[in-house]
């Protein structure tokens, strides 16, 4: 009796198991992929290996950028790309790559920084097929005709978003918001949370601060990194440390929307705090504390790296557009920006697109009290220590200049990492 | 109040089935999993059954014919993948086989497999380009596999001389080993900060150390040459564990400790030795998949260079019956099972958690069809006995 009970048992056990899996709500658009015929002009075919998929901002910005590019380029989606989600950085990015090219693409785009040696390797061993890096930096240095990195100027759209920041900032010190704990010495206190202690993050905070700086002088940032470019939790962590450090804005520079959440949690309660997110816009996550988001436009760089394959046109080792090819944008404003932000806004991008403002002009900042009067950008001989091509000259460090990724490694004065 | 209740179903123990019989049943069972994966499939996504079971073969060995693969012998990428996934899965299980087979539960292959890495790791890093590189393939493979073998030593010699219990011994030392290599990443990441390795290149650029690279012609990189190295190398451990375990005195001696200790212990055995001896042995397979991994597959190190598998050969080693040749009959359907799961998951565009569920079943009923390998099942009540 027993052995029929437990028999039994399991029968039901795995019944339940199938019905708790059949309630699972399949996609509703997994099956229906467009059905309209290709466009007869082409039969390329294109490998997109993304991190992650649809639900993760920076990879959903990605996507959207492919579909750009598609459309501009007169593609057909089903046709003419060849899907690769969530590909972890590891030689499953390579076997990724090679089955794209198996499959006849002669492009293939990765997204991750992290897939960038193993986009290397296969663009040695298949010198006929154009591959790309996004975000990557070691293109130039690999020497190979076929490998390429590109990254949007993205230093240009956090230094207005920078603008935003500081606007609000002057706002809240006009109307005396600001309590003893906001303020070191005279300084407004900022925090950002960044991912990484890498280049792309430097450079990404510095513009920000140098973006409030030009509104509003008398501030300090610091910078709580997370060791992670996805961490909910612990962005969330971060921004609550650093928030009872006294710091009004929090930027930041991962994926998640951890950081936005909690300020909008801690804005629910009373305090003074307002985000500035990245990506994507974080008014969902934080209606009343996110201020404005920095964005990737990456249709832009999908379209010209199409393009190129299509057309045979020139496709450079290393490509960095900013808002003057409309690579780099910000989401629509939050509604507690202060008064006059847009036209600010609108005013930097012109300066930045006509070349009156540069965005790390030498006169702007400080490295250990001292002007910066020398900078090299790139690495030549793999050990990640800049020695080769002076960046400054003309007054300002040439950020995405000699290579795409960002190169502004730099601590400045007032800036402050906390770990 | 002694009414004999006759039951529904009885079990009893088979006293033997033949192998015919054995293999029977197993086929039943890999057949019955399809149908109510099928089932499945049709219920929960209103998808052609068919049409996923093509997908999941297309995910192994990719859209051509894998008849016209083997027959002209040019693999596509893809099968490729598929055969060097084998490959290491199966050589992390027989590596498991001497320990399991004298019931020395070694749950430790995930971190001998992970020390093994990180021999081959240290070399490449440190001595690609100063030493010659026949001489750098000949220490990286000779430490991995020293690696590997005091890693298992140690947990064997616990047990040899108090008598530590294996299992928890060997468990913990994976999380040691996992630790470790974290370690070793923080100290090695490349580019700094990133908590990652990335390609192991000398001075960023050349490939040393890089097996699948030795043998290249003047031909552009020939793809299959990479993993085939990996092929021959782990037919020859197979090869060799298989007669060690059933030709040699060593192997006897393993068979005896594996039925009963203290029989082994009244012939004259010396059972402590031996416990450190095949540890020895099976920690050293363990880390020469490690090199394998490190120098043929990933080119990297980190936590997830053995990714779960060395808990994966546990269930290979056992499904086999400690018999290297039925592990890589095993490893081809546990691959074949977690390939065929992502390329639906791609195909179809659904969690691959969903296409997982296959793999489940067709699991679930082949560990079952081993109860009725070993288990006689009658239904009714047809004979009445006293």
């Amino acid at each position: 009796m027993k052995k029929l009970l437990a028999l039994l048992l399991c029968v039901a056990m795995i019944a339940a198991l199938f019905v708790g899996c059949a309630s699972e709500p399949a996609d509703p658009d997994a099956t229906d992929a467009p059905e309209t015929a290709a466009p007869a002009d082409s039969d390329i075919k294109i490998g997109v290996v993304l991190v992650g998929d649809e639900n993760e901002g920076y990879t959903y910005a990605h996507i959207m950028g492919v579909r750009a590019a598609v459309a501009n380029c007169g593609l057909d989606e089903a046709t003419n790309i060849v899907w690769k989600y969530n590909v972890k950085e590891s030689s499953e990015c390579k076997d990724a790559i090679v089955d794209c090219i198996n499959q006849g693409c002669t492009l293939v785009l990765t997204n991750s920084y992290g897939h960038q040696s193993y986009a290397q390797e296969a663009a040695e061993e298949y010198p006929d097929i154009q591959i790309v890096a996004c975000t990557g930096d070691t293109a130039k240095a690999s020497g190979l005709a076929n490998f390429h990195n590109a990254f949007t100027g993205i230093y240009q759209a956090r230094y207005v978003a920078g603008i935003v920041a500081g606007m609000k900032v002057n706002e809240l010190i006009a109307d005396g918001k600001l309590t003893d704990k906001n303020y070191d010495g005279e300084n407004v206190k900022i925090g950002y949370v960044g991912a990484f202690p890498y280049a792309e993050v430097i450079s990404g905070f510095t513009s920000f601060f140098l973006g409030i700086k030009s509104v509003c002088p008398n501030v300090v940032m610091d910078v709580q990194y997370t060791g992670s470019w996805f961490d909910q939790v612990g962005e969330k962590e971060a921004a609550v440390a650093l928030m009872d450090r006294g710091c009004c804005i929090i930027g930041q520079h991962a994926d998640s929307t951890g950081a936005p959440t909690a300020c909008e949690e801690a804005w629910a309660k009373g305090e003074v705090v307002y985000s500035v997110g990245y990506n994507v816009d974080m008014l969902a996550a934080a209606p009343n504390a996110a201020l404005v988001s920095p964005t990737n436009e990456w249709g832009a760089f999908y379209t010209y790296a199409f393009k190129a394959v299509l057309e045979g046109t020139e496709f450079a080792t290393n490509w960095c557009e900013g808002f003057e090819t409309d690579a780099v944008a910000l989401t629509p404003l939050g509604p507690n920006v202060a008064e006059g932000t847009q036209e600010a806004i609108d005013n930097a991008i012109a300066g930045i697109k006509s070349g009156e403002i540069h965005v790390f002009d030498i006169n702007n900042f400080t490295v250990g009290g001292a002007k910066m009067e020398s900078c090299f950008a790139t690495d030549t001989d793999g050990d990640w220590t800049p020695d080769a091509d002076e960046a400054v000259f003309d007054g300002y460090y040439h950020e995405s200049y000699f290579q795409s990724a960002p190169a502004f490694a730099t601590i400045i004065d007032g800036i402050t990492p906390l770990n | 109040m002694h009414e004999h209740h006759e039951p529904l179903i009885r079990i009893s123990k088979r006293d033997g089935i033949s192998k015919p019989r054995a293999w029977g049943i197993r086929l039943i069972a890999v057949v019955l999993s399809l149908i109510v994966s099928a089932i499945i499939i049709y219920s929960l996504v209103k998808m052609n059954p068919l049409e996923v079971y093509a997908s999941m073969w297309k995910g192994a060995f990719d859209e051509k014919s894998l008849f016209t693969q083997i027959f002209t012998f040019s693999f596509t990428p893809k099968t490729w993948y598929f055969i060097r996934d084998v490959m290491i899965l199966a050589c992390i299980s027989i590596g498991l086989a001497p320990a399991f087979k004298m019931k020395f539960w070694n749950i430790g292959a995930e971190g001998q497999v992970l020390v093994g890495c990180i021999a081959s790791a240290f070399f490449m890093i440190n001595f690609a380009g100063k030493m010659a590189t026949p001489l750098l393939f000949v220490c990286m493979i000779g430490t991995s596999i020293l690696a590997g073998a005091i890693w298992g030593i140690i947990p064997g010699f616990f047990k040899a001389r108090w008598n530590a219990n294996e299992t928890l011994f060997t468990l913990m030392m994976n999380y040691i080993a996992i630790r470790l290599t974290a370690f070793c990443v923080s100290k090695w990441e490349n580019p700094p900060g990133s908590n990652s390795v990335g390609s192991i290149r000398y001075q960023g650029k050349e490939r040393i150390g890089w097996i699948g690279d030795m043998f290249k012609n003047d031909n552009p990189v020939k793809f299959g040459n990479d993993y085939m190295w990996l092929v021959l190398i782990v037919l020859a451990v197979a090869v060799f564990m298989y007669i060690y375990l059933r030709k040699t005195k060593h192997g006897y001696e393993i068979a005896v400790v594996g039925d009963s200790e203290n029989t082994a212990r009244y012939s004259g055995i010396r059972v402590p030795n031996l416990y450190v001896r095949t540890m020895a042995l099976s920690g050293a397979v363990c880390g020469l998949t490690g090199f394998m991994i490190v120098s043929a597959v990933d080119h990297t190190i980190s936590t997830s260079s053995a990714d779960g598998r060395g808990f994966t050969a546990i269930i290979v080693a056992w499904l086999a019956k400690m018999n290297p040749f039925v592990m890589f009959l095993i490893s081809v359907l546990l691959v074949f099972l977690d390939k065929g799961a992502s390329q639906i998951a791609t195909d179809f565009q659904i969690s691959e958690y969903a296409s997982e569920i296959i793999s489940g079943v067709v699991l679930f009923f082949i560990l079952g069809s081993e109860f009725f390998i070993n288990y006689k099942v009658k239904l009714g009540r047809n004979k009445k006995e006293g």
